[in-house]
């Protein structure tokens, strides 16, 4: 999300539109290599890999039974079918659970940053080292199963605001990590959040104490880069009473043949009268165009308003993947809290995505909205799945959802699967879903005024997705509009 | 036989099932009227069923028995009489047309057990003024399991319209399967509507299966004044282009009743049109269930559907469970499906208490408001007019409340 700042200090000597159809032309920019020295473990997976990954992050006692505790359900566990996306049955062993892109550690025990590494997030637009960064960001750079380096720390600790790897974590704050991890998302609730709960590697833990704003975003940006390997990243955000935050996350992987595999937890707990934003921009490698390669994103993201008027906002931009497997929820305990759900999922090509939200009212006079728009191109197919669950405690609670699809191409694929349980009789629920293409009057109105096809329709999908971009915050925004038109590229005439 | 064991009867694993226990309803002893025992009385000397100001000719089906007293209809335009007969009669078009729906386990149990059942059949270009009209009668004195059967035929530019009416005389637990099969050849028009006036321990599984073909039209229309437990598993396949569907659904429900509709709309051919309408009011601890999908395939472009299900929770206890859900495989169409639960709405009572209406009057006001949409949709204007009167009456005096035969309490006949 930095890039687009280090690019707006460009002269800016290209109209809009050249800019837009300059960005429409690329391809996957990210998807190159890094040529680092990798610490990387033997594929396979047995309690063995599981107790190793622990005793390489030198975990306690506690951390490594909750690991073995959910390797062992994992082994009870099927992959579930059940998603509208055609996912193969992954050879769980003939994965690597564990790169260290580090190296190996300097002589003096502290551990160094390698020169390559730290231009390979300068390459993707986020620079560590501070001086160079903007203020205002905070970042916590992850690549392949570590934390490379989490800027602004200090700053924010003065603060008490703790925004660190969550190895670190566990060892700096046990006791917050210790009651919070798998407070939000369970080990047994589903076949890849007993996989993660099993091997999870790095990811970033945020505590916000009580009544703290947090001055600056908090970011991570995830980066897969040694081959045969997967991701398998964990954050966990605390928002104490009456505090704020909010959190970026961004990622990328380099273009591969085989796919790889990222199977991420993300749990947020929101006390009292606290909130918390987090915004995604997912762009991992989609595949290339005949469907080959590409990463297989399937995520547990969910979120606790655990306190009385609690608030928590996700806001997604779904691009990169070839399967995206991703449902970020809201459980509203806290009376009065409110959630909300923004989301724009493109896929072009072979990509295929079932993405969408669970909304569980268990408080009373609690408040959702889900604003979903998926763009289908090329081959792909697109799916919202959503839960709107209203408990029979849940009195004088509302939800309102809309799900709206665009199709851009007669072979690709729109679909909506929205599941609504109602159990009490003071609460209201609406949800309506559009599907349709762009229309032509829309088209030939930009091309009379001189706007090429490919344009107009970059110009349309940012405007049917505005809705959502506006959620994000502003360095996002920029990014997203980008993306979308990247990810739509070759999709018209 | 060989499909029901190779797919097993449905689970609530199963999406499609995943509200309804099919387990739990077919749990019970029940008997089977395997040895076809005569019925001890004459339905069209104890039950009426009519529809005032509608010309209608009525065939009983009791149990799982067509009723020896109906009057075949084979006039070379208009066959209606028992598939057993026809199945003799024409046994070329029964080998056509029967049990090629491509069903569930459901569909496989009854097929397995059914005995007989109706068949309507309307020859190429004839329209039939009268409505047909198919009672079935839940009886006995014992728990019994009744396998109901309806295969209709409607061909070139052939029009019908067809009134099923499901009502209870026991007391007695008691379960139903039914499978309805309609083909719409090119040009028909077929309006068929069910109405569900039953009782608490009267459950049905129904599976329904139309095949739309050129041009043909078909008013679908479901409605559900009283019942136990009752599935409906509705699917409508658009096989030709221009065709068009309207679906309307009504479920009023109380007590402990479970009522689920599980509908699918597949349009497989160009330039069709489906507008789908269910409503559900909910009382009691009643559960309501409601899962209707467009699936909109790759060849059939410039389809419009629309999709509403709204729904209303009148007491604390009940409970609502909703699934719209579109499928498209096409980029020329225009889909949306909307869906509601809520209440009624306070500002509409405030202003109606205000002129004097009483609270339980402007309740009921606006519950027959909202179930009046679905009604409104129903061409057949005598069978519209005695459904609002049914409706009324259900909302008002509850059960039971069709008020013309003995079995009601009304006029004897």
């Amino acid at each position: 999300m930095l890039k687009s700042r280090v690019k707006s200090q460009e002269p800016r000597v290209k109209n809009d539109n050249t800019f837009v159809r300059d960005v429409a032309n690329r391809d996957y920019e990210y998807g190159f290599t890094t040529d680092v020295e990798t610490e990387v473990i033997e594929c396979g997976l047995s309690e063995e890999v599981v107790r190793l990954i622990s005793q390489k992050k030198g975990e306690p006692d506690w951390l490594l039974d909750f690991r073995l505790k959910a390797f062992r359900h994992w082994q009870t566990m099927e992959q579930p079918s059940w998603a509208h996306v055609e996912l193969p049955l992954i050879d769980y062993q003939a994965i690597s659970y564990y790169a260290d892109p580090r190296g190996r550690k300097h002589k003096s025990g502290r551990q160094e940053i390698d020169p390559e590494l730290e231009k390979t997030f300068d390459k993707l637009g986020i620079p560590l080292n501070e001086r160079l960064a903007l203020s205002g960001v905070a970042v916590d750079a992850v690549m392949d199963s570590v934390s490379v380096k989490t800027t602004f720390k200090e700053k924010l600790a003065e603060k008490g605001i703790i925004f660190c790897s969550i190895s670190e974590a566990v060892g700096k704050c046990p006791q917050l990590v210790r009651q919070y991890l798998g407070s939000v998302v369970n080990y047994r609730d589903n076949f890849f959040a007993a996989l993660n709960s099993a091997v999870f590697s790095d990811g970033s833990f945020v505590y916000i104490p009580k009544g703290v704003r947090c001055p600056m975003e908090l970011s991570t940006y995830f980066r897969i880069n040694a081959i045969n390997t997967g991701q398998f990243e964990r954050t966990l955000i605390v928002c104490d009473e009456g505090g704020y935050v909010s959190y970026l996350e961004g990622c990328t992987a380099p273009m591969r043949d085989e796919n790889q595999l990222h199977a991420a937890i993300v749990e947020i707990v929101v006390q009292k009268d606290a909130e918390v934003k987090y915004s995604t921009v997912q762009n991992w490698y989609p595949g290339d165009k005949e469907g080959k390669g590409g990463v297989y994103n399937l995520v547990t993201t969910r979120g606790l308003l655990k306190g009385e008027r609690s608030r928590l906002s996700w806001t997604q931009v779904e691009t990169g993947s070839a399967i995206t497997w991703k449902y970020p929820s809201c459980i509203l305990q806290g009376d009065d809290s409110i959630a909300e759900f923004y989301s724009v999922a493109v896929t072009n090509n072979h990509q295929q995505a079932d993405t969408g939200t669970k909304m569980v009212h268990l408080g009373r006079n609690t408040r959702s909205t889900i604003v979903s728009k998926g763009i289908s191109a090329g081959h792909s197919q697109n799916s919202y799945r959503g839960l709107v669950k209203m408990s029979d405690k849940a009195g004088g609670s509302r939800n309102y959802s809309s799900c709206d699809s665009l199709l851009l191409s007669d072979t690709c694929g729109a679909h909506t699967f929205p599941y609504i349980d109602v159990n009490n009789d003071s609460s209201v629920v609406e949800h309506e879903a559009t599907t349709s293409k762009i229309s032509e009057e829309q088209l030939m109105y930009c091309n009379q005024r001189g706007i090429p096809p490919e344009e107009a329709v970059a110009l349309i999908v940012n405007g049917y997705a505005k809705d959502v971009l506006s959620k994000l915050p502003m360095e996002f925004a920029v990014e997203a509009q980008k993306l979308l038109s990247v990810s739509l590229e070759g999709s018209v005439g | 036989m060989d499909a029901l064991i190779a797919s097993g009867l449905p689970t609530k694993k199963d999406e499609r099932y995943k509200y309804t226990d099919i387990a739990a309803a077919l749990e019970p002893d029940f008997g089977l009227n395997l040895s076809r025992l005569p019925l001890s009385f004459d339905p069209r000397q104890t039950y009426r069923c009519r529809v005032p100001g509608l010309g209608s000719r009525v065939h009983y089906v009791v149990g799982d028995s067509v009723a020896e007293s109906n009057v075949i209809v084979d006039d070379g335009r208009l066959f209606v009489g028992p598939m057993v007969e026809f199945a003799q009669r024409y046994p070329d078009l029964f080998r056509a047309y029967y049990n090629k729906v491509e069903g569930d386990s459901l569909t496989a149990l009854n097929t397995m057990l059914v005995q007989d059942g109706i068949v309507i059949r309307v020859a190429k270009g004839c329209k039939v003024d009268d409505l047909l009209q198919i009672v079935n009668l839940s009886v006995g004195n014992v728990p019994m399991l009744a396998n109901r059967r309806q295969l209709i035929i409607m061909e070139q530019g052939a029009e019908a319209s067809i009134l099923c009416c499901n009502h209870s005389a026991t007391g007695c637990n008691n379960l139903a399967t039914e499978v309805v099969e309609g083909y719409l050849a090119n040009g028909s028009h077929l309006q068929y509507y069910s109405v569900e006036e039953t009782s608490d321990n009267c459950n049905l599984l129904n599976t329904t299966a139309f095949m739309q073909h050129e041009g043909s039209n078909l008013e679908y229309g479901s409605i559900t004044l009283n019942s136990g437990l009752l599935r409906r598993s509705v699917k409508i396949e658009f096989d030709g282009s221009n065709a068009q569907t309207t679906v309307s659904g009504l479920v009023l429900a109380h007590g402990t009743s479970h009522i689920d509709n599980n509908l699918l709309v597949a349009h497989n051919a160009p330039l069709c049109r489906s507008d789908i309408l269910y409503k559900y009011v909910l009382d009691g601890s009643s559960t309501g269930a409601f899962a209707g999908k467009v699936l909109v395939n790759a060849q059939a472009q410039k389809t419009d559907s629309q999709e509403t299900n709204a729904n209303l929770c009148v007491s604390p206890s009940a409970r609502m469970f909703t699934q719209p859900m579109l499928e498209i495989y096409a980029d020329d169409v225009k889909c949306n499906h909307g869906s509601t639960v809520g209440q009624l709405d306070d500002t509409a009572l405030f202003y109606m208490a205000q002129r004097g209406i009483t609270p339980e009057e402007g309740r009921l006001l606006l519950q027959q408001s909202f179930a009046w949409d679905v009604l409104q949709r129903i061409d057949l204007l005598p069978l519209r007019q005695r459904l609002i009167h049914m409706v009324e009456e259900r909302f008002r005096r509850g059960i039971g409340a069709c008020g013309d035969c003995v079995m009601c309490g009304g006029n004897e006949i």
